[in-house]
């Protein structure tokens, strides 16, 4: 059975000047036990809201949320089996570590030993046994996060919401807590729920990944799926770097598009079923592109305009005629013999299954 | 307020100009404030003068007379003076009952202030205050003429049936209490309101989100974080209540006589006896101090 389904949710509020905001239209999710799926998308995105929809903070216009085949959205945040790591820890300032984890607990009446018992074990898996009796104002960034995690989990909650919770923390941290919430997850078996707006954080965290945008789930996959598969321009966009030329699709065969650029014709990938004539975008990651003295049968011939050096790799601005430009980007070797020069003629090759043909 | 104490240090190399910036201060606070309460406390050790004024003769007298009963001729074995202590004790208890009302009132008050958009909680702010810009003396002269037997208060009543007598609120208890709740209730409003309007919401959330319901997160997380607002509003309108003379004058009658107006007698009155009331002045002030030196205490214990 799916642990959490959200099953086609809308939010719409009125604003006071008559209009109103459609916060989330339409969203499905199903989550697997024991599985991290971020949640990702730019601010405003709805992610937030979602997210708070779930813990009971926000109400639903439409829709049902089910927690293990119980309907939840109607219930009040007390009274739902799910707990929430909120942005900036909302620790409780007036009591100490040990206090904070073992709040929830108390609220569900377990006895004291059972709660002293779970709370040292928490604080054990946190690594703050040396904190216990502390504030949350005598204690750093990371340490915070790492009680605001504990008191979220002590509970044993069957699905844990963390709203970016990284977000507060300096990079090098952050880094390193990436590695420690994936290990906590996997240690505890919970099921994570995690939004934010880094797509390295997603990638590099996930299972699955929801992208959105504007209330919308825009694409559900895997990290793999959704980098090298995006079923849609803001998808490719949104994620990673990646070349958007608008093109038109002169002739479909099942999946491949054959359509022009600049002065070649190139086949692509259509993410969608497209009819021929119909305008679209072609999208190519620039690392996917290699630079090549000779053509081959995939290539397309160019000039460099611009080589710019970004230490792991250099990127190249590609003149392919017809005013469209590439991005390319390739890793610098030892010597640098191999770096581009700007104004060389070149060649792109563009293996096949690299270019995808979107609609929107 | 009082919950500054215990604030950040100043590095030590501005500490020559800070001084200097703070002259101003240090003199108006030693002259006008210091510089009288001192006065004040020599003035209980003299004896005092006929209808007035002291006599530079150093006595223990003043304090004598307040605590002790010699018999009419003062040659009597001391017995305990019970008649002011219990208008201390009146006193006291008024405050308390005061501080209260004004808790009860001010603070979901403050709260439904501190949570209205923020563009209205100054016309909210400004309504509380708008009757402290008439006089106090005018005020509870109003508060009498609202309560008394035949006022407004009593003939709406029994205009509407709810009531066939009128209510005897006048020169009782409940009178001066009202009259001192509504002195200094945006004393404890505003202090509230600061400390609500600080307050992070997300508290609550996580709490809820915890199962705590509305009622322990009241009692739980939000009453012990807006704590300081709370204790400096009780502060605020305890420690004047204490001391007030109007209210209970006019709205209190003979019969509930308070340490305000106990006092007041002393400099203003028949009575005329300084070092007597400055005497009393000093037992106020010196019961005042005690517990803001244990409050004190605790709160810099809290800031750990």
């Amino acid at each position: 059975m799916s642990e959490l389904l959200i099953d086609n949710i809308s939010m719409r509020f009125d604003l006071p000047n008559g209009g109103h905001v459609q916060a989330l239209k339409d969203v499905n999710l199903t989550l697997k036990t024991g599985e991290l799926m971020s949640v990702l998308g730019p601010s405003g995105c709805g992610k937030t809201t979602l997210l708070r929809m779930i813990a009971g903070f926000e109400s639903v216009t439409s829709g049902a949320i089910f927690l293990y085949g119980d309907e939840i959205e109607a219930l009040p945040p007390d009274k739902r089996p799910v707990n929430t790591v909120f942005q900036n820890y909302a620790l409780f300032p007036h009591m100490t570590v040990a206090e904070n984890i073992g709040f929830g607990l108390k609220m569900l009446g377990w006895s004291g030993s059972d709660i002293n018992t779970r709370v040292a074990e928490m604080i054990g898996l946190v690594k703050l046994s040396a904190f216990a009796a502390r504030r949350p104002a005598q204690l750093s960034g990371g340490q915070q996060q790492r009680v605001a995690l504990a008191r979220a989990m002590a509970p044993q909650p069957k699905v844990l919401l963390l709203d970016e919770p990284l977000s507060a923390l300096d990079l090098k941290l952050r880094q390193e807590m990436r590695e420690e919430l994936k290990s906590l997850q996997r240690e505890t078996g919970i099921t994570f729920i995690f939004v934010t707006h880094d797509q390295e954080e997603a990638l590099s965290m996930s299972d699955r990944i929801a992208v959105m945008s504007a209330g919308a789930v825009q694409q559900i996959g895997t990290p793999e799926d959704i980098y090298e598969h995006p079923v849609n321009r803001f998808v490719a966009d949104f994620i990673g770097d990646i070349n958007l030329l608008e093109v038109v699709a002169e002739a479909v065969d099942g999946p491949d598009v054959t359509c022009r650029v600049g002065d070649a014709r190139m086949t692509a990938t259509a993410a969608q079923p497209v009819s021929a004539g119909q305008n679209g975008w072609l999208a190519i990651r620039p690392e996917r592109v290699a630079l090549l003295d000779a053509p081959d049968q995939n290539s397309l011939p160019a000039t460099l305009q611009g080589t710019v050096y970004l230490g792991t790799d250099t990127q190249a601005l590609a003149d392919i005629g017809g005013g469209s430009m590439l991005r390319t980007r390739m890793q610098n070797s030892l010597d640098g013999a191999a770096r581009p020069k700007s104004g060389a003629a070149v060649h792109l090759s563009i293996a096949p299954g690299v270019a995808r043909f979107l609609v929107d | 307020m009082a919950a500054g104490i215990g604030g950040r240090t100043v590095s030590s190399t501005f500490m020559p100009a800070r001084l200097w910036l703070l002259l101003p201060s240090w003199l108006v606070i030693g002259f006008f404030l210091l510089l009288p309460v001192a006065l004040m406390a020599v003035y209980s050790f003299l004896t005092k003068e006929f209808r007035g004024g002291v006599i530079w003769d150093f006595t223990l007298a003043a304090y004598d007379q307040f605590l002790f009963d010699r018999g009419l001729f003062g040659d009597d074995p001391p017995t305990i003076q019970w008649t002011y202590i219990t208008i201390f004790a009146r006193s006291i208890l008024q405050a308390a009952v005061a501080t209260v009302l004004c808790l009860l009132i001010g603070f979901p008050t403050a709260w439904y202030i501190a949570t209205r958009p923020a563009h209205t909680r100054s016309i909210w702010l400004f309504l509380v205050t708008v009757p402290y810009w008439v006089n106090l003396l005018i005020r509870t002269m109003s508060m009498k003429f609202l309560i008394r037997e035949n006022g407004p208060l009593n003939e709406g009543l029994l205009a509407i049936g709810i009531i066939d007598t009128p209510l005897e609120i006048i020169n009782t208890d409940l009178a001066v209490q009202l009259g001192l709740f509504y002195s200094y209730l945006p004393f404890m409003v505003l202090p509230i309101y600061a400390a609500v309007e600080r307050y992070n919401f997300a508290l609550s959330e996580a709490a809820a989100d915890l199962y705590a319901s509305r009622w322990i997160i009241l009692r739980r997380i939000v009453i012990p974080v807006v704590m300081p607002g709370i204790v400096a509003g009780c502060i605020l309108v305890f420690v004047p209540s204490l001391g007030a003379f109007l209210a209970p004058d006019l709205l209190g009658g003979a019969k509930n006589f308070m340490i305000g107006s106990l006092i007041e007698e002393q400099f203003k009155g028949q009575a005329g006896n300084w070092p007597f009331g400055a005497a009393a002045s000093m037992i106020l002030l010196s019961m005042v101090l005690i517990v803001l030196f244990f409050y004190a205490r605790n709160q810099a214990k809290e800031q750990v």
